[in-house]
């Protein structure tokens, strides 16, 4: 069973956002750390990941998220995410994602609230 | 892969290798939505399989290499029994920090969250474990 996944980046003069379609796994998470660390790199330190192409999660692919969190923590820099479905936010703020990150409803939103 | 063993119970075997937990999933998903439980609730049916699945993949270290998921069907609710034959464990030991880095916010653990997700997103969750296996048993009811 192939797990289709893909990743858009857009950066844009202050922020970046990275979408991301498909199964949030190990393998998406990790592929998805690596284009969020060569954002941080360049000096994004706004970063808004949109799941809501995103279906399905599971633990290690959240996991990868909280190392997100951190390089952003590093340096002063804030991850939002939007596109949540009810579960998966009931999932993020258990795992006290949403004391270090923003969750919000749309993009939009997401971007507004840097 | 999948065999329905009598009118309200359907068995699926899956090899521990990638992305197999989803085949687990999607099962669980068309069975739910025939017995009508809401998109939300069939989302958590769906990640509490994931997590399950998961957490045999990794930790049961099975020498069949396999995990059998019993999909019971009742009027109100349905029961998944996920069985591995590995070596067990205690369950009073999981979802305590088994991570060996440092985490950066101690509220805010990258792993270990298997079973507390399954505690959150399903009705009840029981474990049986021991040197033979472990059997995982989730119970959602549409009621809830």
């Amino acid at each position: 069973m192939a797990n289709k996944f893909d990743i858009q980046v857009r950066a844009e003069h202050e922020y970046a956002v990275l979408e991301t379609a498909g199964y949030l796994n190990d393998a998406l998470g990790e592929d998805l750390s690596k284009k969020a660390q060569e954002l941080i790199e360049k000096g994004y330190t706004q970063l808004v990941i949109n799941l809501d192409k995103t279906a399905l999660i599971n633990s290690i692919g959240i996991s990868i998220l909280i190392e997100i969190i951190e390089a952003l923590d590093e340096r002063d820099g804030t991850l939002n995410f939007c596109g949540l479905s009810a579960t998966q936010e009931r999932t993020f703020r258990m795992m006290a994602i949403a004391k270090y990150a923003g969750i919000f409803p749309d993009e939009k939103t997401a971007i507004a609230n840097f | 892969m999948a065999n329905t063993i009598s009118n309200d119970q359907v068995l699926l075997t899956i090899p521990m290798r990638q992305d197999m937990e989803l085949a687990a999933a999607k099962l669980a998903s068309v069975i739910a939505e025939s017995m009508s439980f809401n998109d939300d609730q069939i989302e958590e049916i769906q990640l509490a399989m994931i997590e399950s699945c998961i957490n045999a993949f990794e930790h049961s270290k099975s020498p069949d290499q396999s995990v059998v998921i019993h999909y019971i069907i009742r009027t109100n609710e349905l029961e998944l029994q996920i069985t591995d034959q590995g070596i067990g464990f205690n369950p009073g030991n999981r979802g305590k920090r088994g991570n060996s880095q440092p985490d950066l916010h101690s509220d805010m653990r990258k792993r270990g969250w298997g079973l507390e997700i399954m505690h959150t997103l399903m009705d009840s969750v029981d474990i049986m474990s021991g040197e033979n296996g472990t059997t995982i048993t989730m119970v959602k009811s549409k009621t809830a």
